[in-house]
């Protein structure tokens, strides 16, 4: 038996101490939002050529470790060092290219002047402070012919994973298949893109690099007791549903289609609604919405008491990583609170 | 002596259990099939776990009566009427979010699944309910999500 387990053991062991699979690593942890070959999606076309060019691997290490707080992006701080090295060898791979390398020495500006060049040629697509573009990948933010939305540049992960000297190759060669020109061809002389590249820096005295802890709220749910009977708060919310421009899509009992029809309790039912403008822009932002959805409200009647619930948003949009859909959340809980009191008043 | 070595065995293995089993907030997926053959592996093996669809909402249905142009968007709610009627009980602050769900979009020709991770319902209803239920729903939601990429692959 022991010889057995020692045989075993042998062959896990081998397992265990054999390099990390970049190509697996990346199929369990990137494909789905990068695509299975790079090709961008809810994520950047990371085998984009232009890209792999102008990034270097430690750029890549970076960002996999600290990922972009509030941009979708999330941090893999378990990875090890050498599952890390792998996922980037994978990604290297596509490229055919060595990897190009940056000093690392800070260069050397007048942000002043940056701030003025930043101004007029960069604010259009990375926006006022460097907050870069708005939505999350392909299909329902934009079309697939726009590969990339503008980074975030004043981002603490994109701060701490470039360098100096990696932003200003990007400023001066710019990326090819990408909105991202190069400002030599531009016009901008090489002090003047010093100067951007000292501007961007300087967004690290205003971001905030401790890794953006973020404050779940402990109300999971919004839920509040209605002095009224079932079928009059039922009334009550269709009204206040439309009173908040949302359309009514349907009643439904919550165990509706998991057991035969006439067998559910009738005690539990959900109200769906929606408004149609309000969905698409959320779709745009994210399309991962669909946690959310439908807009939904669940009224309980039990022991004589009538209580109307629904889902918090503010508590699910931790799980996002988004900034933009943060937004929608505090805007979605508002009107939740808004139904439902006036439903119950 | 025996037991001892099972137990190394099982260490063993437990040290090896691949990346994707450290815990997540959000499940996904990504399908290389379209995204009606995609719908159809996803209920396929929802049912073939033991879950029931109970309603497919056609989000994209929606949007597009109304003049808005999307992509195929569904959302997907499945369950079992015992462990839905038992939370409802044990938990009824989980009921906002029951029965589970599970988003499924077009991205083109590929297509994309998005579920919360089940430990999310565990944060919810606290300890008014045995865990392992939600340990079961996680372990079956990795399981469908692998069916659905590897079909047809």
């Amino acid at each position: 038996m022991q010889l057995i387990l020692l045989i075993f053991m042998s062959f896990v062991g081998a397992a265990a101490i054999a390099a990390p699979d970049g190509a697996q690593l990346y199929a369990d942890n990137c494909a789905t939002c990068h695509g299975d070959k790079g090709s961008g999606g809810v994520g950047v076309p990371l085998a984009l050529p232009s890209f792999l060019e102008n990034v270097d691997d430690n750029f890549l290490r970076q960002t996999i470790r600290r990922g972009r707080p509030g941009r979708v992006m999330p941090a893999f701080p378990k990875l090890s060092a050498a599952q890390l090295d792998a996922l980037v060898g994978h990604i290297r791979s596509w490229s055919g290219k060595p990897a190009p390398e940056f000093a690392t020495t800070p260069v050397k500006g007048d942000p002043l002047h940056g701030k003025a060049l930043f101004a007029s040629n960069c604010v259009a697509c990375h926006g006022e402070n460097g907050e870069g573009g708005k939505g999350t990948g392909v299909t329902f933010s934009r079309s697939r012919d726009l590969p990339i939305i503008a980074p975030a540049l004043n981002n603490p992960g994109f701060l701490q994973a470039a360098t100096d000297e990696m932003i200003r190759h990007t400023l001066l060669y710019g990326r090819e298949g990408t909105s991202m020109r190069s400002f030599l061809e531009q016009g901008l002389s090489e002090k003047d893109i010093g100067d951007l590249v000292a501007y961007v820096r300087s967004f690290e005295k205003q971001a905030d690099v401790s890794g953006l802890a973020k404050v779940v709220p402990d109300e999971k749910i919004i839920i509040a007791e209605s002095p009224y009977t079932l079928d009059e708060t039922i009334e009550n919310l269709k009204n206040a549903i439309v009173s908040q421009n949302f359309q009514l899509i349907r009643t439904d009992l919550l165990e509706h289609g998991l057991v035969e029809e006439g067998e559910e309790s009738k005690q539990e039912i959900i109200l769906h609604f929606c408004n149609f403008k309000f969905l698409y822009d959320a779709l745009a932002i994210d399309p991962r919405v669909g946690l959310f959805l439908p807009c939904r409200i669940t009224v309980v009647e039990h022991e004589g008491k009538v209580q109307v619930m629904t889902i918090n948003p503010l508590y699910l949009s931790h799980l996002f990583n988004n900034e933009e859909l943060d937004e929608v959340c505090k805007q979605m809980h508002g009107i939740y609170t808004a139904i439902i009191e006036d439903a119950t008043l | 002596m025996m037991k001892r070595s099972l137990n190394t065995v099982f260490i063993w293995l437990v040290l090896l259990l691949p990346v994707q089993a450290l815990a997540e907030q959000l499940l996904m997926a990504r399908s290389l099939q379209p995204f009606p053959e995609t719908m159809l592996a996803l209920q396929e093996s929802i049912r073939a776990h033991g879950y029931t669809v109970s309603r497919v909402q056609r989000v994209d249905i929606g949007l597009t009566g109304m003049g808005y142009k999307t992509d195929k968007y569904r959302i997907v709610f499945a369950g079992k009427i015992d462990e839905i009627r038992h939370l409802s009980e044990k938990a009824p602050q989980l009921m906002p979010y029951l029965p589970p769900k599970v988003s499924i979009f077009a991205e083109g020709s590929q297509t994309i699944l998005v579920s919360a991770n089940p430990q999310l319902y565990a944060e919810i209803a606290g300890e008014a309910v045995d865990p392992v239920i939600f340990d079961r729903w996680e372990n079956d939601l990795r399981s469908i999500f692998h069916d659905v990429s590897k079909a047809e692959e």
